[in-house]
């Protein structure tokens, strides 16, 4: 059974894997770093504290986060139909997947980027810094050893939302596994592939933390 | 004209739906290259007082007049244009930890656009004053406090400030530190003329370098003046610090000496 064609189908599954998260983290991060900008900024005691836009973010993070994954799937299944032209296969699953990681990673980005010393802000300001400086010049910069970390955390969280959405038809390794093992009882093929999700998680795991590291200057060293 | 002058400046905080009046009706006049000394008792309302001077904190009532400038006139732009002019250093450095030292130097004027390697040459030239050349790539975290605040004093002179704000520069330094930091102020007061204020608590640092000193109590100036004209409460500020109440009070004598003569 371990002709070519089933190696050629997990390679391939690695690949879509590897796609969907890669993409999926990428494009959450285009949308929910910025995110994360405003709320830090609108927040009371932020720089340009704006309750209304403030409250606004906060609800449409809290209710992303509160749709279980695979119910935000199939709910959005006729957006990810007018975006893709399809609504299963890997590319059809980025869609849900950015959807669904974009309020997290705002609240990552919220979070790190509420971790940075007012000291060093209240510096900036003193020197004359306009809130867009103090942004892109002392926040994102002081916070990047540990937005790189949440990143790292994001993608393994996509990957296995990603994986998740084999269940769907979502394709990559997920939907490997729950063809072969489940409907198929294919334990062997389920195995490999549950095996390669560990590997691939480890891989951006300690690429990452490995990146954040080589970042941070607060250690002495 | 006066470098700076405080006219009827009140502060209040409103804080669940209590109001704290962290300062009421200060009036207070620093002349250039003053070093103008605020001393006052922790909670006395001096880091709100200094902070006013550059306008990090609203007054609620009251104006601050910068060189005939009065800072509640301005609009945003005009205020950082101003802010420019006026620097600060701080009691815990506030350094950018991600950033090298001469970054961290370079830091105001890439702010205001200056070209890097204008901001470059400018920056090495003020690590000399501070003489930290030799640090200039290492990271805040790898220098000794005394280290750090050297590297914000000349941060904060990259950009030619007329006047240099200093929030408890010293406080968090050692007695030996603090007499450096405090002779190196010095010099660049005598050699560019710059007007400093700096809020303490500690009655050596005035005497140590301070030609005017007002006392803060409770939100109020009690007393302003040259220094040989103030009736200073010696005892009662003398070497106070939040934890240490006066403890030690022997050792303390013999620190204030040591500021004193090392300052010259
Ligand atoms: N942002 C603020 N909100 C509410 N109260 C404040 C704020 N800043 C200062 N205060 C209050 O104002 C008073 C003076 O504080 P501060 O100026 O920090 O004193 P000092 O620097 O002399 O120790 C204190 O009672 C403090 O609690
Ligand atoms: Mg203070």
């Amino acid at each position: 059974m371990w002709d070519s064609t089933t190696i050629n189908m997990i390679l391939e599954g690695i690949l879509q894997t590897i796609y969907m998260t890669v993409t999926s983290t990428v494009l959450g991060y285009l949308l929910g770093l910025p995110m994360g900008v405003l709320l830090t900024i609108s927040d009371k005691n932020g720089l340009k504290p704006n309750p209304f836009l403030y409250k606004v973010l906060d609800a449409i993070s809290n209710i992303v986060r509160s749709i279980p994954f695979l119910i935000l799937l199939i709910l959005l299944i006729p957006f990810t139909r007018q975006i893709v032209g399809q609504s299963y296969g890997s590319t059809a699953t980025i869609v849900p997947l950015i959807i669904c990681s974009a309020p997290y990673i705002a609240r990552m980005v919220e979070a790190s980027l509420k971790e940075v010393d007012p000291g060093v802000i209240e510096a900036a300001k003193a020197m004359g810094a306009g809130n867009t400086q103090i942004v892109f010049k002392v926040l994102l910069v002081e916070a990047r050893t540990s937005l790189v970390t949440n990143a790292t955390i994001a993608l393994g969280s996509v990957l296995g939302y990603s994986a998740m959405a084999g269940t769907v038809g979502g394709g990559g390794l997920g939907d490997i596994a729950v063809r072969y093992g489940y409907y198929r009882y294919q334990t062997d093929i389920m195995l490999v592939t549950v095996v390669l999700l560990i590997v691939l998680f480890q891989i951006f795991q300690n690429s990452g933390m490995a990146v954040a590291k080589k970042l941070d200057h607060t250690k002495k060293s | 004209m006066h470098e700076i002058e405080v006219k009827n400046l009140s502060k209040s905080f409103i804080e669940k739906d209590i109001r704290v009046d962290a300062l009421s009706n200060i009036n207070l006049t620093v002349e250039k290259s003053d070093i103008y000394g605020i001393i006052g008792m922790s909670g006395a309302g001096k880091s709100t007082l200094i902070r006013c001077f550059n306008y990090l904190e609203r007054p609620t009532s009251g104006q601050v007049i910068i060189n005939g400038k009065e800072l509640g006139q301005l609009n945003e732009n005009e205020l950082r244009a101003e802010r420019t002019k006026i620097a600060m250093i701080f009691q815990h450095f506030n350094l950018l930890q991600q950033k090298n030292v001469i970054d961290n130097v370079i830091f105001p004027l890439t702010i205001q656009g200056v070209k890097k390697s204008e901001a470059r040459a400018k920056a090495f030239e003020l690590l000399a004053t501070v003489g930290l050349e030799e640090k200039a790539n290492a990271y805040p975290s790898q220098l000794s406090g005394g280290q750090q605040q050297r590297v914000a004093i000349a941060r904060a002179l990259a950009s030619n400030p007329r006047i240099l704000l200093c929030d408890e520069a010293t406080s968090a330094l050692d007695p030996q530190t603090t007499a450096s930091i405090l002779s190196l102020l010095k010099r660049i007061n005598k050699e560019t003329g710059i007007t400093i204020v700096l809020i303490t608590h500690q009655m050596s640092v005035v005497k140590a370098i301070c030609n005017k000193v007002a006392v803060l109590e409770a939100g109020e100036l009690v007393e302003s003046g040259n220094i040989e004209d103030v009736n200073l409460p010696e005892d009662k500020y003398f070497w106070i610090d939040g934890d240490s109440h006066l403890k030690k009070r022997k050792d303390q004598v013999n620190n204030r000496k040591e500021v004193a003569d090392y300052v010259g």
